[in-house]
């Protein structure tokens, strides 16, 4: 192609040109970084928990008056025997925070018992027996707890250390890297042997370092209800309402005057959901911007290419006339458009990284993956050459006879 | 000459509907973004306690035992009870309560039990916040030192019990035991619910409200964040090493201010002398707005949001440069003949910007239609300030400066290349 005359003409419509170039640079750096937020934002929503969401529902009960910590406890007995009786119901367990919940617990973890030695906060899920088997946790080394192993939490808050504990993997490999946990010996609750290494096992909520998130211990701990939230694990994930129904009328009918209400009530599903709504929102205000900001620079490019092929209505007709064809002109403004187009990308891609670089600084973002910058490009190459195809083919249809005429 | 300008500027945006349309458009949707988000912010970020924020303080001091004491680290935003305690004893400031939220089931005549959120607090809770109260009034500090069972209640729950008619002297039942009612609020607006932020920012206030010694007797359940180090079997006794309590101070003057900080390190260096720790402690007194800043109350989504409206306004701004100049280099001719006949430069290039300005208005018009629809998006949003964002006088009138001056911004260039137009050469060539 005629690169050169392309270039000689630009040359001679410098501002305009700069203008172009400087809009799509713009478009290119904000779009491929609103997009990696989007991509980041998404792939955070689709954090697995390590726990078998699609069959887990969970019933918070709320004491009315206080009891004696045996009343509440042999209430909790019934209460779980009444809800392993709900048809449907596959499993029930106590639990001291929930996934995707309000609270929550941890306690400073280190190697040794020197209040000196480093630690780090880790949360702890404290439950009774079932608890492993509703969450449907995946064991991937070492065992689970034995029934003598559970203590009651006033036997705990009396000072009873020394219980076992099972770790998350991530857990296990930042304390014992290369090495396997079973055996070693934790320091939260007093001495705590490591028993048991579960494959995943996550925060209810993010809480301190990023990269902490699937940090997560168990302790064997019979808790009372008004202090846990319990857990039914159903058959059929379609059975979950028709569980909660159960659920509900099963504590209402048996136990003393209680706060038991529909609204502390869930699936985890729907939990997820919850805690995941700003992150969906922002994306699909990320994804909304993006979409104005392309129509916005298509019109732009509409805008100014129009004026051009307006400018050069003469010189268009003389081309024409001295042998030039339709599909010339056509080719002209379309090679224009993407040399133009090009330019404006390659300093989008410095904009983007420059961006990115501010985020990283202030948003807690990870780097920007090369990955975004070509899909960033090939969305302005793709919008450039829409845009300029209406005014391209106006320019196309000048006939050669308005060389001779002055307009 | 204005007028003349302004026809000129008129008769040329009709001669091009659909540039004029797109330029107008351009600045509305950049307009419409920007002022969304900075409305958002506006809100987010404003003081929710106007003239008095800067008397109340936040007190944060680190009295951690040794061996929990890590040089550099945040002071802490809780105190323990013991400490909470002994200032709110010392009263050396005009006021001061302590404080923590909770919540508790009240039992309702007809009806399910109900889970209400309280404040466990002290009396001058109510004179300090300017807490409006509708019938009776909030309790005394004899009432604090006496632990007497009496509580203040929301409006709102006094609809639900009583039927909205002045329930002073009527008991809430709480479980087994009952709290005397002594006062019942009137409409509190005020958003971020800055006394306490550990239980969501934003939303309704506590619907009870009850003396922390009375609280503490009752067993009634905390919520919020408690730290404690150590073995603790009670995390809520007088000695436990618990933070769990928000404390914060009147002070009047700032020579007070200034008195009252020396209290603290006074106090802080008791502590230390007493054997409780050998470090030399941290203090901080923040008032209100230094206190949302440090606490990040306005999230950094919305932070975010901002800048990518700013980069969008700009994006816009760029392309209307470029319609701008396309269309006054469309009339060469014309403004060759005006130059001609003998328009100065200047007079070109104010035209030009005169037509700037109007399409920067219509665009304003427009953009403000665009942020109403934005309000109405960002209040179905599901975060818990939704409700509360509006744009006020001082948002409408920023939209249009901003439209106006992001328009004149606009037409500085191409109104340049406009008056740069030689009258020889355009006219010849039309």
């Amino acid at each position: 192609m005629h690169f050169r005359h392309i270039l000689s003409a630009l040359r001679r419509h410098r501002i305009a040109a700069s203008l172009l170039v400087l809009e799509i640079a713009f478009t290119c750096a904000v779009v491929c970084n609103a997009l990696f937020i989007i991509g980041h934002r998404l792939e955070r929503m689709q954090r697995p928990t390590g726990v078998d969401e699609a069959h887990l529902v969970e019933v918070g009960v709320r004491s009315v008056a206080p009891g004696s910590a045996e009343a509440l406890m042999a209430q909790t007995r019934t209460d779980l025997a009444a809800l392993r009786a709900v048809p449907g119901v596959a499993n029930a367990a106590i639990v001291n925070q929930t996934l995707f919940g309000h609270s929550i617990s941890f306690s400073g973890v280190s190697l040794s018992d020197d209040s000196k030695a480093p630690s780090i906060p880790v949360t702890q899920y404290m439950g009774n027996a079932p608890l492993a088997a509703t969450l449907g946790l995946k064991l991937s080394a070492g065992r689970w707890f034995k029934p003598d192993e559970f203590v009651s939490q006033s036997q705990l808050d009396g000072g009873a250390g020394g219980i076992p504990v099972i770790i998350s993997r991530a857990l296990a490999e930042h304390f014992f890297p290369g090495q396997s946990a079973v055996g070693k010996t934790l320091h939260a609750f007093g001495a705590n042997h490591v028993v048991g290494v579960v494959q995943r096992l996550v925060q209810p909520r993010d809480y301190g370092a990023a990269g902490h998130y699937d940090y997560a211990m168990m302790f064997p701990v019979n808790e009372s209800y008004p202090h846990g939230t319990y857990l039914l694990r159903v058959k059929d994930s379609a059975q979950r309402q028709a569980v909660i129904q159960g659920a509900l009328h099963a504590l209402k009918v048996d136990g003393p005057l209680r706060l038991i209400s529909p609204k502390d009530v869930t699936t985890l599903q729907a939990a997820r959901a919850r805690y995941y709504r700003n992150d969906r929102a922002m994306a699909w205000l990320l994804a909304g911007v993006r979409l104005l900001l392309l129509l916005v620079t298509t019109v732009g490019i509409v805008g100014l290419t129009s004026f051009w092929v307006a400018q050069r209505r003469r010189q268009i007709g003389i081309r024409r006339a001295i042998g030039a064809t339709r599909s010339d002109i056509l080719r002209y403004f379309q090679v224009e458009n993407f040399l133009l187009a090009t330019a404006g990308i390659v300093l989008g891609m410095v904009l983007a990284y420059g961006i990115n670089l501010v985020l990283m600084a202030h948003y807690e973002l990870p780097r920007l993956p090369v990955i975004y910058l070509p899909v960033g490009a090939l969305a302005l190459w793709i919008i450039g050459q829409l845009a300029v195809l209406g005014p391209a083919l106006r320019a196309a249809a000048v006939p050669p006879v308005v060389a001779t005429r002055s307009v | 000459m204005f007028g003349y300008y302004l026809d000129l500027a008129l008769r040329s945006l009709r001669r091009n509907k659909v540039l004029t349309a797109l330029m107008v458009l351009m600045i509305a949707l950049g307009i419409g973004t920007c002022m969304t988000t900075l409305t958002v912010m506006h809100v987010l970020s404003g003081d929710p306690i106007p003239g008095k924020s800067a008397r109340l303080f936040r007190v944060r001091m680190d009295v951690f035992p040794d061996a929990q004491f890590r040089p550099g680290e945040k002071t802490p935003y809780n105190l323990t009870r013991r400490d909470a305690e002994a200032l709110l004893h010392d009263a050396r400031a005009d006021r001061q309560a302590m404080m923590s939220a909770g919540s508790m089931v009240v039992i309702a005549t007809q009806g399910d039990p109900l889970n209400v959120e309280a404040r466990y607090t002290s009396a001058d809770f109510f004179p300090m916040f300017d807490v409006p109260l509708r019938y009776g009034h909030g309790w005394s500090r004899d009432d604090d030192a006496a632990h007497a069972r009496v509580a203040v209640i929301s409006g709102e729950l006094n609809e639900q019990l009583f039927g909205g008619k002045d329930s002073v002297g009527e008991t809430l039942q709480v479980g087994n035991q009952g709290l005397r009612i002594v006062g019942v609020l009137g409409d509190w607006d005020m958003n971020p619910r800055f006394y306490d932020l550990s239980n969501g920012q934003f939303g309704d206030s506590e619907q009870v409200f009850v003396p922390i010694a009375t609280a503490l007797d009752m067993k009634l359940a905390t919520s919020g964040s408690t730290n404690c180090w150590g073995n603790v079997s009670d995390s809520h006794a007088l000695d436990a090493p618990c933070l769990w309590l928000q404390f914060w101070a009147e002070l009047d003057t700032p020579a007070k201010a200034v008195a009252y900080r020396q209290y603290l390190l006074n106090y802080i260096a008791l502590q230390q002398k007493a054997g409780r720790f050998s470090h030399p402690g941290q203090l901080e007194l923040l008032n209100v707005m230094q206190f949302l800043d440090a606490k990040g109350v306005v999230p950094s989504d919305v932070r975010l949001q901002v800048w990518l409206a700013l980069g969008f306004l700009g994006i816009c701004l760029l392309n209307t440069v470029g319609l701008l100049l396309a269309k006054f280099l469309r009339r060469s001719g014309e403004i060759g003949v005006r130059r001609a006949l003998g328009a100065s430069r200047r007079a070109i290039f104010l035209q030009c910007l005169v037509e700037a300005g109007v399409v920067g208005l219509a665009g304003g018009v427009f953009g403000l239609a665009l942020a109403g629809l934005g309000m109405v998006l960002v209040r179905h949003q599901p975060t818990d300030y939704a409700a509360f964002i509006h744009m006020d006088l001082r948002m409408l009138l920023a939209t249009f400066v901003l439209a106006l001056l992001s328009s004149l911004l606009a037409g500085l260039l191409p109104a340049w290349r406009a008056m740069q137009v030689t009258p020889a050469v355009a006219i010849k060539s039309n």
